[in-house]
């Protein structure tokens, strides 16, 4: 494939579309309420290569780095709390499929 | 091609096809052990880009934190024993379709932008920039973030612990 090297930037821009579209396929099309968390890391991975990318092709200074430092970060929280709601959910429903779980009550 | 460019290729592969495979998989197990290779996958480009410390980060995060959280998270909601129907997928075809005229735009945005390259890049250690960074121009997000791992934390242990019933 021309144009795919370690030295181009546009092969991690590639890399982070199909990632992207990868974990926004999994979170459209999963009912394990799991399964669409990990579509959510996924989009997120995919939009700290950008951060990276550009960062290191354009500037070359770090800027690019923190950001992605701080989704980083975000992420590791959105997890904590997402899996929290999701093992609260199942002690409840005792399923964690996300078309069963549709009231807000018991 | 050279070395560096076939290990990229490798890398390349492995993120791809590791997304791949958590957006495919019948079973859960499988898909939350294929995020391992696209987090991994993902540290290895960082470290083609120049991003040591982003990188570091990354496998001790992503893969000593959130995989792990991932994995205790499969294993306390689903029962082992029926295994084939917990990661059931709806509404493929619509969303394959989607999603992948979503991809050729992006793809062919990608390739037809042109790009304007930095005239040298330059590959050095960054934790000593990343650091006087965060705790100068970046200090009111970095003390924020701390924040809001705290309220996190405690919004997780709220969440998740048993109710009590009297």
């Amino acid at each position: 494939m021309p144009g795919f090297s370690p030295n181009e930037l546009s092969s991690y821009l590639i890399i982070g579309a199909i990632v992207f579209t990868l974990g926004l396929l999994t979170v459209l099309t999963r009912r394990n309420a799991i399964s669409v968390l990990m579509g959510v890391e996924l989009i997120l991975n995919s939009a700290n290569i950008n951060y990276v990318a550009f960062s290191h092709f354009s500037s070359g200074n770090a800027d690019g780095q923190i950001y992605a430092i701080f989704v980083i970060m975000l992420a590791a929280a959105e997890a904590a709390v997402g899996l929290a709601i999701v093992l609260a959910i199942f002690q409840i429903f005792h399923t964690i499929d996300v078309e069963a779980v549709e009231t807000l009550r018991e | 091609m050279d070395l560096s460019t076939a290990v990229f290729y490798l890398v390349a592969l492995i993120t791809v096809g590791s997304a791949l495979m958590v957006a495919f998989s019948r079973n859960i197990i499988y898909s939350a052990f294929s995020l391992l290779g696209a987090f991994g996958g993902v540290a290895g480009l960082y470290v083609f880009l120049g991003a040591d410390f982003v990188a570091a980060v990354q496998l001790l995060i992503y893969v000593g934190g959130i995989l792990i959280l991932i994995l205790f998270a499969v294993m306390l909601t689903h029962r082992i024993t029926d295994v084939e129907i917990t990661n059931r997928a709806a509404g493929r075809i619509p969303a394959l379709i989607a999603t992948g005229v979503f991809i050729y735009l992006l793809v062919q945005t990608v390739r037809e932008t042109p790009w304007v390259k930095a005239k040298e890049i330059i590959y050095q250690p960054t934790t000593a920039k990343i650091g006087d960074l965060f705790l100068d121009s970046y200090l009111l997000p970095f003390e924020l973030a701390s924040l809001v791992l705290l309220a996190a934390l405690i919004g997780a242990v709220v969440i998740s612990r048993k109710e009590i019933k009297e």
